[in-house]
């Protein structure tokens, strides 16, 4: 194996939110909520060092996002990645998954020679699952998404097994190939302390003074920075330029329990199961 | 996500001035590279790493596997013993996180972490399984090794410690030599310029390690101690050693407990002849008793955090039981000599740290020769008497939080139940409480914290005067009691009193340490306070029991074994 590419992303920790995470907008409240690894990315990691591991293989972990977001790059130096990237540009912000996986995908490109990409399945803010998809559609390469364990690897070929609402699919792929990575895949390792004491005075180059940057540089402590001229992007094609999407409305839903109500097998019964569904969650406009 | 680097730790822990210390392992921030540290703050900065990292291990992953290891235990087959399968993850967790090599150089794989941050690290582990720190504190190998070993042992063994690639035992017990190891009969023969080693080991905690230190009677036909040598025996590299069979224990189930049988088992001598019992094992001891202080404050901070959630929880006479008196009393008496036990374990373990700077020091030609013996003295005095505090404090602890759970604390649901009989084992091995008196005894004796007690009387202390007064009163009083029983000149009552001193030193000292913190911090004189009160009654009434033991008894003190003696 050359070289693994994890793409990982700073998300907000939605699973401790502590004061109201929605601003009365309707954006989500930030500041409110802290800045974490999203799960799912940790077990691609998780993936990425475990098959360099086995078969030796250089980890490359990027990340699109703001300066900030060299805390998740940081803890990926902790868990042993050998390279990390900082995609990071103004022109980048409000990008949506079409953006995104634009710009994620040309630095894959510009990398070279990667044989595996491997993604969190979603990202806990988001949760569309698209940006794994669209960035393997952008360079040609195969996907498998939902992968929920890895059961045999080579250098030829890997066979993972994928988690389908219904059913188990256990797959084989040659390479290049994305995977995208479920919670269930492994139990993501710890950081390690000699790496942290690598690392942990990494910073960006602007945050080093004149004289620390020196020593900095010969320590390999200065995170790379790449923006959207460093990759020769369009940039029409990045950030809110490049993103169709657009939101309508976000609304905080409070999921209740209510009366138990049974429904029939017959089709009347599900007519009005499907019915009283529309009614309590389906937003018509 | 739960931590167990709590603000408790921290906060005690920042109160350590570790300055010096530091600046001497990090070779006075000499060194280049991107591991070499340049300031104090920036390796506070990353022991606040690795200890953050440490307690999370310890909260997430260690301490939801406690119950099945507790469970489950070693499995011992033909000669063949394996760990729990959660112990095993434990381990493997703990490794590749790179603590295995806490206190070792870095030029070996280790951290070079000081002993005192260690110390907080073996506290979690214990907290979150009491029984992995049995093998996670067995570490202590390794060091004895990086201070006694020639450099080719240490370049073969330490590297394979830090890499979690073997685990390792000290055999020292033999089913005659318990507490008393002069009399360890286990042969080792020199032949041919090799070392053989010929006997039995027994109650080996994890003799089924690959590596272990081994006393044994170098010295045909000698008796006592200065027969005794230290070997280094490795199982990758012999297999005369067999290990026929594992204990069924009360408690720290994790761990396996070997008997061990060596026939002719190739080994290496470790250091000097003669020796192993009177260096080289007192050193491996006060290490191993240091670890096993912190084992029990993290077995009690487990069962103290036990009981305040299950007090909370407990509703009877329709309120939650943490309203009653009976209960919040036991409560508040734990968390004040857990934190109370903590300030002193730090305080050791800071001058075991001191006393190693000493030694690389002199090592390094340094002339430290009078500070060298005072950190010595310390480290040799409090390390006993944290074992002594910290170990039967665990048991009083662990035995109410049972009480506050009622019927389910006697139940196996609850891991109250586990904690009190991992607790059970700690203040028994590694010298019993009784021996931590022996060792401990003199210092008091000898007034050994004078210094300390100089220090408290220098202090600046505004706020809390008379409680200032009041602990160089509780001084007072022990010098009192010691000099009415010294007068006596009686060694047996001496004897008979000694752990009643010992305990009084121990409540005054832990007094004096907690002082300027309530000082500083008002947030803590509430605790300090009970504290205190607990402590002059505490005083009052053991200075009484031995004067009335005098008044009373006097040098006839003996007279009180004769029921007991078997004609």
């Amino acid at each position: 194996m050359k070289k693994i590419v994890v793409l990982a992303k700073q998300v907000p920790d939605t699973a401790n939110v502590t004061v109201d995470a929605m601003k009365s907008d309707g954006t989500v409240n930030r500041a409110a909520l802290p800045a974490i690894f999203n799960p799912e990315d940790l077990n691609a990691l998780e993936m990425a060092l475990s098959i360099k591991d086995k078969l030796g293989a250089d980890v490359i972990v990027i990340t699109m996002g703001p300066p900030k977001a060299v805390e998740i790059l940081k803890h990926s130096l902790y868990m042993g990645a050998d390279r990390i990237m900082l995609i990071t540009d103004r022109k980048f912000a409000a990008a949506d998954t079409l953006a995104t996986s634009y710009v994620l995908a040309e630095t894959i490109k510009r990398i070279g020679n990667v044989d595996l990409v491997l993604a969190g399945r979603q990202a806990i803010d988001g949760d569309t699952a698209q940006v794994g998809p669209q960035v393997a559609d952008k360079i040609a390469f195969n996907q498998i998404t939902y992968v929920s364990a890895l059961k045999e690897i080579t250098d030829d070929y890997l066979v993972v097994e994928r988690d389908g609402d219904v059913q188990t699919e256990v797959m084989k792929t040659g390479y290049p190939v994305l995977l995208t990575v479920t919670t269930e895949a492994n139990t993501h390792r710890y950081p390690n302390c000699r790496k942290m004491l690598q690392f942990f005075r990494a910073d960006l180059k602007d945050n080093f003074n004149e004289t620390d940057r020196l020593l900095a540089a010969e320590n390999g402590w200065i995170i790379p920075t790449y923006t959207l001229e460093d990759l020769e992007l369009d940039e029409d094609r990045c950030g809110l330029k490049g993103s169709p999407t657009r939101v309508h409305k976000i609304k905080s839903i409070m999921l209740k329990g209510g009366d138990l109500k049974m429904y029939g097998t017959d089709a009347t019964d599900i007519k009005h199961l499907v019915r009283d569904i529309m009614k309590d969650y389906v937003e018509v406009n | 996500m739960d931590n167990f680097y709590n603000d408790n730790r921290r906060f005690y822990l920042n109160h350590i001035d570790l300055e010096e210390i530091v600046s001497d392992l990090e070779n006075g921030y000499h060194d280049h590279g991107a591991e070499a540290l340049h300031s104090y703050e920036e390796a506070r900065e990353w022991f606040e790493m690795t200890l953050k990292n440490a307690g999370e291990i310890c909260a997430n992953f260690v301490a939801p596997r406690a119950a099945a290891v507790d469970e489950q235990g070693p499995n011992y087959r033909d000669g063949l013993v394996s760990w729990a399968p959660e112990t095993q993850e434990n381990m493997k967790v703990l490794s590749d996180a790179g603590y295995l090599g806490g206190t070792l150089p870095r030029k070996y794989g280790g951290l070079n972490l000081p002993v005192t941050v260690n110390t907080v690290i073996v506290e979690m582990v214990s907290q979150a399984d009491a029984s992995l720190m049995n093998l996670f504190g067995l570490q202590d190998i390794a060091v004895t090794v990086n201070k006694f070993g020639n450099e080719e042992q240490k370049d073969r063994v330490l590297p394979k410690f830090c890499k979690g690639e073997v685990s390792g035992s000290m055999a020292l017990t033999e089913p005659d030599a318990g507490s008393d190891l002069q009399s360890v009969a286990l042969r080792a023969i020199e032949k041919d310029g090799e070392w053989y080693l010929d006997g039995v080991k027994r109650f080996i905690t994890n003799g089924s390690g690959e590596v272990s230190l081994v006393l044994a009677r170098s010295e045909e036909g000698s008796k006592g101690g200065r027969g005794l040598s230290m070997f280094l025996y490795e199982r990758y590299r012999d297999n005369n050693m067999f290990v026929r069979r594992i204990e069924n224990k009360h408690g720290i189930h994790g761990s396996p407990t070997c008997e061990m049988q060596f026939n002719m088992a190739k080994a290496e001598l470790v250091g000097k002849r003669k020796f192993g019992l009177i260096k080289y094992v007192m050193s491996l001891m006060n290490g191993a008793r240091l670890a096993v202080s912190a084992q029990a404050l993290g077995i009690a901070q487990a069962a103290f955090e036990e009981a305040v959630k299950y007090a909370n929880e407990r509703e009877q006479f329709g309120q939650a039981i943490v309203h009653f008196p009976a209960v919040y009393q036991m409560l508040k008496k734990m968390q004040a000599e857990i934190e109370t036990t903590r300030l002193l374990l730090y305080r050791t373990a800071r001058f075991v740290d001191i006393e190693d700077m000493y030694e690389r020091q002199s090592h390094r030609g340094g002339d430290v020769k009078t500070e060298q013996k005072y950190a010595n003295a310390m480290a040799g005095f409090l390390t006993p008497l944290s074992k002594f505090t910290a170990t039967e404090m665990a048991n009083k602890v662990a035995y109410d939080a049972v009480q506050i759970h009622g019927g389910c604390g006697y139940m196996k649901d609850f891991p109250v139940e586990r904690l009190a009989r991992d607790a059970r084992i700690t203040n028994i091995y590694e010298g019993t409480t009784q021996l931590q008196v022996v060792a401990a005894i003199g210092g008091v004796i000898n007034n050994i914290l004078e210094k300390e007690w100089q220090e408290l009387e220098e202090l600046k202390i505004l706020e809390l005067r008379t409680d200032k007064d009041r602990i160089l009163g509780f001084v007072r009083q022990l010098q009192e009691i010691v000099a009415i029983v010294t007068a006596l000149r009686n060694k047996d009552f001496q004897d008979y009193v000694a752990n009643f001193l010992v305990e009084i030193a121990s409540i005054a000292y832990r007094c004096a340490l907690f002082l300027p913190v309530a000082e500083e911090f008002p947030e803590k004189r509430a605790l300090f306070r009970f504290f205190m009160n607990e402590a002059v009654t505490r005083i009052d009434y053991l200075v009484s029991v031995i004067q009335s033991l005098k008044d009373s008894y006097g040098e006839s003190i003996v007279a009180l074994k004769e029921n007991f003696i078997k004609k």
